[in-house]
C-alpha cells in the first residue's frame, strides 16, 4: 500500500472572476521509503501540493489518503496527532526561534506531542548528535551559521521519528558546499532510516538525486519519472 | 502539549521581548498599585471604626428608647462656654424635649421580651457647667460606662466606682481651657460641677480628676466627663431634688443586654420584637453603619479610578500581544504544522497575558504595601497623630489576593483577543508570511 495516495486533487482560491486554480487535478502515489522531488516554477502549484500533502490545507476536491486513510476524515486532535507523528518539516527559511537554544528548538515537536522533559532532552540530544550538533545544544539558534541552522531544522524534523520528511527548498538559502552536506544528510536518512523524503524544489540537481521526480506546471502533473520508466 | 509545558512556554515567551513586556507590566503596575492603596485605605479606616466599636460599647448591648429617633446627637468637639441664660433640659419631661420617658413599667416590659437578659436604665445627668477654681465655666455632658466598655486614657486611671469620694475622667480637650495645665498635671486636681434641681436651685459638686480621656473618632465620653458611682449618685440626687418620686424614675433610655452569642439575625429579630412592643433598639454598630457606608462609598469611587487605570493597562496588553502574535506568525504556523491544536495556541497566548497581569499586579501590590505601610506610619506620627490607633492604610490578605486575581482575570480577558487571532491563523498563510 502506498504511504500517500493522491487522487484527482484540485485546489482553487477565490471566487468568480478572481478564482484561481492552483491545482487542476493531480494524481499520484508515493511508496514508503521513496525519495520524491516535486519540481516546478514558482506559481506552478507545487507549494500548494506540499501543503495538502502535509495536511496543512484541504483540497477543494479529490482525496489524499495517508496509509489508506482518507485525510478528509481526520479532524481536531486526531488530525493534530497525525501531523505530529507522521511529518517532519524542513523549510528553506529554517523557522527557528532565534532566542531559544538549539535544543529547545529541536524538542518543540516533542513538547507539542506532550512528551515528558527528561525524554525530550534525551531524544533531542540524540537527534543533535546524529547531525553532529551535540556541542551546540546550549547555543542560541540565532548564533548558528546557515548550514548549522539547516542541520538544526533537520534534527527538529527527525526528533519525533516521522514517517515522512517534507523539505521545502531545503538548500535554497545555503551555499553550494553547505547545501551538498545538507542534501547528503537528507538522502542518508532516506536510505538508512527508511524515512520517505519529499523534496519540493526547482533545483534540477537536487531533484536528480531523488528516486523519482514529479514535474508540476500550471497546476497539472506534466511528467512523472516513475511513469516514464515503467 | 502538556499544561505545565504550556505554562512554561508562556512564561518564557513573556521575556522574549523584554522592553515591550516591561512597559506593559508598568502600565498594569500603576493600576494594581492604585487599587491596592485605595482598598488598603478602606480596610484601614473600617478596621479603625471596628476597633472603636469595642470602646464605644460592648457588642451584646443595645440602647432602647421609646422614641423613633435616637436621643443622642453629635457631640460638640470644642468646649462650649457656659451661658447662664440657656435652659438646661434635666430629667426627661421638661418642655422642649421630645423624649418620652421610660418608666419602671416599661423596663419590666422590656425585660420580659424574649432574648433580653438584663435592662439597665441610663440615668440622665445634665450639669450646667464645669469650672476649675475661678476659671471660665464650660458646658459639659456626663457620659457613663457600661460593662465591656473602656475609655482610651491619655493619663491617669479609670474612675473607681468603689471609691467614696467623687472622681471623674475629663476629656483632654478641656484640660487647657479649664486651666489645668497639661494632662499629667491635671490628675489629682479638683474641679467643680454645677447642677440645677427641679426647684431651680443650683448645686455645686466638687470632684477629683483621676484620668484624662484621649480624643478619639468616637470615644465613649466625647465632650463629657465620666464620673464614678459616687459622683454620679451625688449629681443625680442633687438634680432630683424637688421632683415627685414617680418622676425620678424616668429614664430617657436604657441599655438592654442580650446573649453574647447573638448573630446579626438574632439582633435584628430582637429589634423587631422591641419595635412591636413600641420601643426602638439600636446597637453601636447601627450608629456606626452610617460612617462605614460613607467610607465604603468613597473607597468605591477611588477603586473605580484604579479600575479605569487597569482598563487602560488592559489595552496595553491587547496591543503587546497583537504585536507578539504578528511577530510570531511563522512560529505559530510552525507549531500548528507540527500538530499543536488551536485550543492550545489560544491557551498559550492567554496564559502569556495572564502572566503579564500576574507580574504587574504582584509587583504593584508589593510596592503598594511597602509604600502604604510607610505612608501610614509617617502620617500616624504627623497629621493623623490626633487619631491614635488609626492605621490609615491596612492590608488584609484576602483583598490583596483578590486584587491579584482580578488583575490577572482582566489581563486574561484582554489576552483573549490576540490569542483568538493566533488560534485562527491558517498555518499555510502563517508559514508563507514574511
Amino acid at each position: 500500500m502506498p504511504i500517500i495516495s493522491v487522487r484527482d486533487v484540485r485546489k482553487s482560491y477565490g471566487r468568480g472572476q478572481n478564482r484561481f486554480d492552483a491545482l487542476k487535478g493531480v494524481s499520484f502515489d508515493i511508496r514508503e521509503g521513496e525519495s520524491v522531488a516535486i519540481i516546478g516554477k514558482s506559481g506552478s502549484g507545487k507549494s500548494t501540493l506540499m501543503h495538502i500533502l502535509a495536511l496543512l490545507d484541504a483540497p477543494s476536491s479529490g482525496t489524499v489518503e495517508l496509509e489508506g486513510v482518507d485525510t478528509s476524515t481526520l479532524r481536531g486532535s486526531r488530525l493534530n496527532r497525525t501531523r505530529n507523528k507522521t511529518f517532519g518539516f524542513v523549510f528553506q527559511q529554517f523557522f527557528l526561534t532565534g532566542n531559544s537554544t538549539v535544543l529547545e528548538n529541536v524538542i518543540l515537536p516533542l513538547k507539542i506531542a506532550g512528551i515528558g522533559p527528561s525524554e525530550r532532552r534525551r531524544r533531542g540530544h540524540a537527534a543533535l548528535e546524529q547531525l553532529e550538533l551535540g556541542d551546540k545544544a546550549k547555543n542560541k539558534a540565532v548564533d548558528l551559521s546557515g548550514g548549522q541552522k539547516q542541520r538544526t531544522v533537520i534534527a527538529r524534523a527527525l526528533v519525533n521519528n516521522p514517517r515522512i520528511i517534507l523539505a521545502d527548498e531545503p538548500t535554497g538559502n545555503l551555499d553550494t558546499a553547505t547545501g551538498a552536506v545538507v542534501e547528503d544528510i537528507l538522502f542518508s536518512l532516506n536510505r538508512e532510516n527508511g524515512i520517505t523524503l519529499i523534496v519540493v524544489t526547482h533545483d534540477e540537481e537536487l531533484a536528480a538525486r531523488c528516486d523519482r521526480r514529479l514535474f508540476i506546471r500550471d497546476g497539472l502533473l506534466v511528467e512523472d519519472s516513475a511513469a516514464v520508466a515503467a | 502539549m502538556r499544561t505545565v509545558d504550556l505554562i512554561g512556554s508562556a512564561v518564557s515567551n513573556t521575556f522574549r521581548s523584554k522592553t515591550r513586556t516591561i512597559l506593559t507590566i508598568l502600565a498594569i503596575f500603576v493600576g494594581a498599585f492604585t487599587l491596592t492603596l485605595t482598598s488598603g485605605l478602606g480596610t484601614g479606616i473600617n478596621a479603625f471604626i471596628d476597633d472603636t466599636v469595642t470602646s464605644i460599647g460592648a457588642s451584646d448591648v443595645m440602647t432602647v428608647t421609646t422614641t423613633p429617633e435616637g436621643a443622642t446627637g453629635v457631640d460638640a468637639t470644642e468646649p462650649v462656654e457656659y451661658n447662664p441664660d440657656a435652659i438646661a433640659s434635666g430629667q426627661p419631661g421638661p418642655p422642649g424635649t421630645t423624649v418620652v420617658a421610660l418608666t419602671p413599667e416599661d423596663l419590666d416590659t422590656i425585660a420580659g421580651i424574649e432574648g433580653v437578659t438584663d435592662v439597665v436604665p441610663t440615668r440622665s445627668i445634665r450639669p450646667d457647667y464645669i469650672q476649675a477654681g475661678d476659671g471660665t465655666k464650660y458646658v459639659i455632658g456626663v457620659g457613663s460606662l457600661i460593662a465591656g466598655q473602656t475609655i482610651p486614657l491619655e493619663s491617669g486611671g479609670e474612675p473607681d466606682d468603689d471609691a467614696t469620694e467623687p472622681q471623674l475622667v475629663l476629656p483632654v480637650a478641656f484640660v487647657e481651657p479649664l486651666g489645668l495645665g497639661d494632662p499629667e498635671s491635671a490628675i489629682g486636681q479638683t474641679v467643680t460641677l454645677a447642677i440645677t434641681d427641679a426647684e431651680r436651685t443650683q448645686h455645686l459638686v466638687d470632684a477629683t480628676v483621676v484620668g484624662i480621656a484621649e480624643e478619639g473618632l468616637a470615644s465613649p465620653s466625647g465632650a463629657a466627663i465620666v464620673p464614678n458611682a459616687a459622683l454620679s449618685d451625688e449629681l443625680f440626687e442633687a438634680q432630683s431634688i424637688g421632683l415627685p418620686a414617680e418622676d425620678v424614675e424616668r429614664y430617657a433610655q436604657a441599655s438592654v443586654f442580650f446573649g453574647p452569642g447573638f448573630t446579626d439575625e438574632d439582633v435584628q429579630a430582637l429589634k423587631d420584637r422591641l419595635s412591636d412592643a413600641g420601643y426602638t433598639g439600636s446597637t453601636v454598630s447601627d450608629q456606626l453603619g452610617l460612617f462605614k457606608t460613607v467610607i465604603d462609598g468613597i473607597v468605591l469611587v477611588l477603586n473605580a479610578f484604579a479600575i479605569i487605570a487597569l482598563l487602560a493597562a488592559s489595552f496595553g496588553i491587547v496591543n503587546t500581544l497583537y504585536m507578539s502574535v504578528q511577530e510570531r506568525t511563522r512560529e505559530i504556523g510552525l507549531m500548528k504544522a507540527m500538530g499543536m491544536g488551536n485550543g492550545r495556541v489560544f491557551s498559550l497566548f492567554s496564559l502569556e497575558a495572564a502572566f503579564i497581569g500576574f507580574l504587574g499586579s504582584a509587583i504593584g501590590v508589593a510596592v503598594a504595601m511597602l509604600a502604604g505601610s510607610a505612608l501610614s506610619s509617617a502620617l500616624s506620627t504627623s497629621i493623623l497623630a490626633d487619631l491614635p490607633g488609626l492605621t490609615l492604610i491596612a492590608f488584609d490578605p484576602v483583598s490583596v489576593a483578590g486584587i491579584i486575581i482580578v488583575v490577572m482575570l482582566i489581563a486574561f480577558l484582554a489576552g483573549t483577543l490576540p490569542a483568538a487571532r493566533a488560534a485562527r491563523a491558517d498555518p499555510v498563510e502563517s508559514l508563507r508570511y514574511e
